[in-house]
């Protein structure tokens, strides 16, 4: 079959593509392996939260129109807002079509899947940022007695057993798992790496209200200082829930979890962590009040200041002074692994990929012809990995397509 | 906050460091370095190591001399004192690592430095290293840095240089996660 565009991948990203490429009549398919929001529906949490309000979920062609923007929603609303986004767009789905590679042909690319081969000239990976759960190089080495769990396959605290765990991570992910477990009644530890902390709420308002407004979501990649430490970030620790409640290590160790260093390594029975804990925790608090001047200037700039409650900073993360370096592996039943993602572009056979196997893109242009990416952090805004970053993020890249398409006319390609 | 119109120099050849940067984050290869030293016992609890040599960008290379340390125990461990002690050793290698990140990272920043300090201390319970108490560590346990800092920055902004230096820090790693040592012995 032939088509000019496959998209591979059937989230917000995807479909936020297709509406593009729709509106510049560019013909294009979307291969989802699963259904429409497949990761949605098959590798979140049940309690999970989007950390974005209902309003911060802007699309190419869609925006939220309920009653409760400030809300946050759950995972079946999460999965039904993207279900109608496909509707809205009519976006040309192929759902239960497993991509098993993409290969480089004379005028584009060859997109084999389990349902048969896709000849494109132009493909887009769409594929999310959160296709696979990172584990330390040491986590083969853990007791075989020992449970473990990922984000993507954990569930609610009763599928674990009685008995301590341990939380590798302490951002988005790993922070709101930590606390639904201690409130379970087992005893948590959470082994704390670079982190970024913000509050749910800043002088009355969201976050992620003053975020965008300072345009902090939409600093640029082109723009950025050190691109690769920016793409690097961890998510932050936030959550969303009906108390709008901070779910930072303050919170976390006041509710009676155990903190502790990154963990460094497993040897003789025990658990090792590193003695940066301190540092760790103040970049972390440092890199917040960096976020607030400059929110606290916007706001001064636009003559919010009379409007919100006046600035202020949040109390330095508790640290004891000297936090455990070494645990025995007998204290726990489970060690949830929230130490990150990585996509999943292993069916990619075109040669994109940097030393760490990481895409090689500018701002989602792929270092392959008429091949690009969308949804990575960073990818064009820091808002890239967000639902609302495909807002402008889509039509930036499809515009890029567009343009290669254009340049390239399938005449020109196809003269000797 | 003083503002001055000289140029900001820490000494720090930031633009050279950022090329090295670049040029291996294309060429990994040439960024795996192996450092060496020696160590040759004297007498009683003296030795003197030396460093010279080492091999990094693909290549063999060379300080520009040899510098030797010498190391020994206080006389109240009954020994000569003819340096300092191991552990304070590993000190100066903290304090000599994080004080250059400093400098890198205030240069980066565009932050003139006018007098960095730092002072340390290493509490270690001697239990451990006598053999008295398996439950007591030979090595520190805590070790504290402290830095007295004068700059054209902020005190927030003079925090995070520190706080940055620690973050890609050798030492600060060596000395706060766990490595690897094999020791063989040639026969």
């Amino acid at each position: 079959m032939r088509v000019t565009t496959v998209v591979i991948g059937a989230g917000h990203n995807g479909l936020a593509m297709s509406h593009c490429l729709t509106a510049r009549s560019i013909d294009h398919v979307i291969l989802e392996r699963g259904e429409v929001a497949n990761s949605w529906k098959t590798e979140r949490w049940d309690s999970l939260r989007l950390l974005t309000p209902n309003w911060l979920s802007r699309l190419p062609g869609y925006r939220y129109d309920g009653d409760d923007p400030d809300g946050f929603r759950t995972m079946p609303e999460t999965i039904g807002f993207i279900e109608r986004y496909a509707s809205v767009v009519r976006a040309p789905v192929r759902a239960h079509t497993r991509v098993t590679s993409v290969r480089a042909i004379d005028d584009g690319y060859e997109v084999a899947t389990d349902q048969g081969e896709w000849q494109c000239r132009t493909v887009v990976l769409a594929t999310g940022t959160t296709a696979v759960p990172t584990l330390p190089p040491f986590a083969a080495a853990l007791p075989p007695d020992i449970r473990t769990v990922t984000p993507t396959s954990y569930r609610n605290p009763e599928q674990l057993e009685p008995g301590g765990v341990l939380v590798v991570g302490a951002s988005a992910s790993g922070t709101q798992i930590a606390e639904e477990i201690l409130r379970s009644g087992r005893p948590v530890t959470i082994a704390v790496g670079e982190h970024v902390r913000v509050p749910r709420t800043y002088r009355g308002r969201d976050i992620l209200w003053w975020m965008d407004g300072a345009s902090v979501l939409d600093d640029r990649y082109d723009e950025i200082d050190d691109l690769t430490r920016a793409r690097n970030v961890p998510s932050p620790q936030l959550a969303g829930s009906l108390d709008r409640r901070t779910v930072d290590l303050n919170r976390l160790t006041g509710l009676g979890v155990r903190m502790v260093g990154r963990l460094a390594g497993l040897a003789d029975g025990k658990a090792q962590f590193s003695g940066s804990l301190h540092n760790k925790c103040e970049l972390a608090d440092l890199k917040m009040n960096r976020l607030f001047e400059r929110i606290d200037a916007w706001a001064t700039a636009q003559g919010l200041d009379r409007e919100v409650d006046p600035p202020h900073r949040f109390e330095p993360t508790r640290v004891e002074a000297s936090p455990p370096l070494t645990i025995q592996l007998s204290e726990f039943r489970t060690v949830v692994w929230a130490c990150g993602f990585r996509p999943d572009f292993s069916f990619l056979q075109v040669p994109v990929f940097d030393f760490k196997g990481r895409v090689r893109h500018d701002g989602g242009v792929v270092q392959a012809p008429g091949m690009y990416v969308i949804g990575l952090s960073f990818l064009r805004r820091r808002k890239s990995t967000l639902i609302d970053g495909a807002h402008r993020d889509a039509p930036d890249v499809c515009d890029r397509l567009a343009a290669f398409l254009d340049r390239t006319p399938l005449e020109a390609r196809e003269s000797p | 906050m003083t503002t001055t119109k000289k140029p900001v120099d820490n000494g720090v050849n930031v633009e050279a460091l950022l090329g090295a940067r670049q040029a291996l984050t294309e060429a990994p290869e040439a960024a795996k370095f192996t450092w060496r030293a020696s160590c040759e016992w004297l007498r009683g609890t003296h030795s003197r190591s030396s460093v010279q040599g080492f091999y990094g960008l693909g290549e063999e290379q060379k300080h520009r001399t040899t510098y030797t340390f010498d190391a020994d125990h206080p006389e109240i461990f009954a020994s000569e004192d003819n340096g300092a002690t191991p552990v304070e050793m590993v000190m100066c290698g903290l304090a000599s690592c994080l004080t250059a990140g400093i400098a890198a990272v205030a240069q980066n920043r565009n932050i003139q430095l006018h007098s960095v300090k730092a002072t340390l201390e290493g509490g270690m319970h001697l239990h451990g290293i006598l053999g008295i108490d398996s439950d007591v560590r030979n090595g520190f346990d805590d070790i504290k840095v402290t830095y007295d800092i004068k700059a054209d920055a902020t005190p927030e902004e003079i925090k995070a240089i520190v706080a940055q230096s620690q973050k890609r820090s050798a030492v600060y790693d060596v000395v706060t996660n766990p490595t690897n040592v094999t020791v063989v012995v040639r026969t």
